[in-house]
């Protein structure tokens, strides 16, 4: 991408949108920056991400939208090289803080990734796993109801009702996908996080996942990395344009894509790059 | 530099220039000579494969020419009178067989009366025979008192005239480098031991049954007695020690150099260095395991539990460095999987990044004790080629032997019967060395799994 973009020397106000004061705030991201080594991959990146609603991020690739996402959950902290500085809070609790526990953190805040990366275990055992380790059911009926209940809201328990024992790995790409999204509700977070969830999915598929997205909109806050732009503005109600490390524009995804601010956000949504 | 860049400013749209023609006999000569490096290269692969295949045919073909003989023994079936005047009946198993063995054969040979022919006669049995017989007595105690049939093996000499392995016969060592002149094989005491065998082979006494002795008896200085169960036991005694030492140990430094250590100069120190144990000449680990073990530790010598453990030195990095490569196969989005649902780093590994590479690890145990299987120099080194006749009293600190060492020593000996049986030992070392690997090849295959 050798598109001649000036850098903005400053850091880029994406505050100038505020929202509405009714809703709850999430998530709070204040001056986060990651450092992969000498590198700079997110530049004071201040974001607030409502409860129950869903939030895109939208970019080019290499942007930062993937390193931002695993900040929330602290993903970053298994990659040697990464440093993150910043602020991040979850429900006004500093997840960077010493005292929490990455164990919890990432229960309560639960992520589905690119590619369907079920565990080559039974279809059960792959949501009752998360479940299994933090002892979230006392016996086997509560377990059994957890998966149930999981994989049902996932929109897959019909169609693997009757294999819950085969392995996960057997099913389709969509399914496999819902499967992890079971695997992630199942530890009862408040928070998904989806890193281009649909993008190694057929039409048919995505479209399952996207309506999927808009119904677990009533019980978690969802923020989802997406490279296909109809694809924000059909499941989400905010969307924030990540560019070259910074957040550029934050704002209704309606106002993004019919009426944006800042001009990388107008090349990029009219597909000038990216 | 330059003059390519110049080039392509000079020709910016070569692409433009008139198409290439396929048909030129030049482009037809160039696709015919890249034709022709694709059918050598081939050529040469084929030829090296052939090559391996045709050295190890002809490995195993002459390993089975020479050893095939020992898998069979030369017995003659002989009636003996279990005497209850000689035999102990309380106590069969103290009484000497000897005479009665000895008196039984003499029996089928009523002409012969000398005492000093006598003696040669008696040596076409085994030395061993009587305790055969012993074993025999001791097993069937209410046969004493009755006539039995019993099959005894022949001595070196004459089992070997039977198998065709020597001649009765060889070229007489003149001065002038032998004229034809024929002498008597000095292995047979005279002409008449000969009559006396041919005797036995006219009266359709002599039978070839297969050698259960090479499995299932220990060494012993008679060729047609010695067994392979002593080195057996010592070599599975020896495994089992390398294995219990080096697979937990082994996995436990793969698991944290692959998985927790952070990535610096001391740990890419220690990993250049277990790359660097497992090129050291084993003969070292047995040096190491000498003086450590048994000099410093002051462990006794020659016992499995020492050569367990200098062969354990050696897997070791066999271990650690297939476990690594099996660890790193995992793919890192099952171990993202494992985190995202908030795993901890040992529960990401236990659950589900080992068992995943238990496979690629099983492979490399086995190979790597496949190894230590056939490995001599660190066993010679700690002494573990003793003389074990009986396989009575082996255990974890008993003095073994283990079947490398077993065939080192049939390898040094000169009885003739000892030749054939290095080459059956070596076969049957082979074979396990075949069998082990198999598995391994067969837990490759079945957990081989496609992400
Ligand atoms: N593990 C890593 N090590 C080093 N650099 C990384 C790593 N992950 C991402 N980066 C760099 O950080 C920048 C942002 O990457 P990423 O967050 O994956 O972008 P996106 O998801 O928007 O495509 C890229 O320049 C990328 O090269
Ligand atoms: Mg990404």
């Amino acid at each position: 991408m050798n598109m001649n973009v000036e850098t903005p020397k400053e850091p880029v106000d994406a505050m100038t949108f505020q929202l509405p004061e009714e809703l709850q705030v999430k998530v709070k991201t204040r001056d986060v920056n990651v450092h992969y080594g000498e590198k700079q991959a997110l530049f004071d990146i201040n974001l607030d991400v409502p409860a129950n609603h869903v939030v895109s991020l939208i970019g080019p690739s290499g942007c930062g939208k993937s390193t931002y996402l695993r900040c929330l959950n602290r993903m970053n902290d298994i990659i040697d090289i990464a440093r993150v500085s910043g602020k991040i809070e979850l429900d006004g609790l500093d997840i960077y803080d010493k005292n929490i526990d990455v164990v919890e953190l990432r229960a309560r805040v639960g992520m589905v990734f690119q590619k369907p990366n079920p565990f080559p275990k039974s279809i059960f055992d792959n949501v009752a796993y998360g479940p299994r380790i933090h002892g979230l059911a006392d016996n086997k009926t509560e377990l059994e109801e957890i998966v149930v209940t999981s994989l049902q809201k996932a929109g897959l328990f019909d169609e693997v009702k009757d294999r819950l024992k085969d392995s996960g790995t057997g099913l389709s790409g969509g399914q496999q996908q819902r499967l992890c999204i079971a695997r992630a509700i199942a530890t009862r977070p408040e928070v998904i996080l989806m890193d281009e969830p649909a993008s190694a999915l057929d039409p048919i598929a995505t479209a399952v996942i996207e309506e999927l997205i808009d119904e677990l909109r009533q019980n978690f806050t969802i923020i989802i990395v997406t490279h296909s732009m109809q694809q924000a503005a059909r499941i989400s109600q905010y969307t924030a344009f990540f560019h070259l490390g910074y957040l550029v524009e934050v704002g209704d995804t309606e106002q993004i894509f019919t009426n944006p601010v800042d001009r990388r956000t107008q090349d990029y949504i009219t597909g000038r790059f990216g | 530099m330059t003059d390519i860049l110049d080039h392509q400013i000079a020709e910016p749209d070569s692409l433009a220039n008139p198409r290439h023609d396929w048909a030129s006999d030049n482009a037809r000569r160039r696709i015919k000579k890249r034709y022709g490096r694709d059918r050598l290269l081939r050529a040469f692969g084929l030829g090296a494969v052939i090559t391996a295949l045709m050295l190890l045919a002809i490995l195993i073909a002459s390993l089975t020419y020479t050893g095939y003989v020992a898998f069979y023994t030369t017995k003659v079936k002989v009636d003996i009178f279990l005497d209850p005047q000689i035999i102990d009946k309380e106590n069969p198993g103290k009484t000497k067989y000897r005479k009665i063995t000895k008196q039984a054969f003499y029996a089928y040979f009523p002409d012969v009366k000398n005492r000093k022919d006598k003696r040669n006669l008696s040596k076409i049995l085994s030395s061993g025979a009587q305790y055969i017989v012993r074993d025999y007595v001791v097993a069937h105690p209410e046969k004493i008192g009755e006539t039995v049939t019993i099959n005894l093996p022949l001595s070196d000499p004459f089992d070997q005239l039977h198998k065709g392995v020597i001649p009765r016969w060889i070229d007489a060592a003149g001065k002038n480098g032998g004229n034809g002149e024929k002498m008597l094989n000095p292995r047979f005491k005279s002409e008449k031991v000969l009559v006396w065998f041919d005797n036995l082979v006219a009266r359709d006494m002599l039978s070839s049954p297969f050698s259960w002795e090479l499995f299932v008896n220990a060494d012993s200085r008679f060729p047609e007695l010695a067994g392979l169960a002593g080195a057996f036991t010592g070599s599975l005694l020896a495994l089992l020690v390398c294995f219990l030492i080096s697979f937990p140990v082994g996995i436990a430094a793969a698991i944290y150099l692959e998985e927790f250590a952070p990535k610096n100069r001391f740990t890419d120190f220690i990993e250049v260095n277990i790359n660097n144990l497992a090129a050291v000449p084993s003969v070292v680990f047995g040096l190491l395991g000498l003086a450590v073990f048994i000099n410093f530790f002051g462990l006794p010598r020659s016992v499995p539990l020492v050569g367990g453990m200098a062969l354990a030195l050696m897997t070791l990095p066999t271990i650690i460095v297939s476990t690594r490569a099996a660890l790193k196969a995992v793919p890192p989005s099952i171990r993202e999987a494992a985190l995202g649902v908030g795993a901890s780093r040992h529960e990401v590994v236990l659950h589900h990044v080992l068992p995943l590479a238990m496979p690629g690890i099983l492979t490399g145990t086995i190979i790597g004790l496949a190894q230590a299987l056939g490995e001599t120099a660190p066993l010679l080194l700690i002494g573990m080629n003793a003389f074990i006749p009986s396989i009575e009293n082996l255990g974890l600190m008993e003095p073994a032997t283990a079947l490398p060492t077993q065939i080192f020593a049939w390898g040094d000996s000169p009885e003739r019967g000892f030749v054939s049986r290095t080459s059956a030992a070596i076969l049957v070392l082979i074979g396990f060395l075949v069998m082990m690997n198999l598995v391994a090849i067969y837990l490759r295959q079945k957990f081989e799994r496609k992400w």
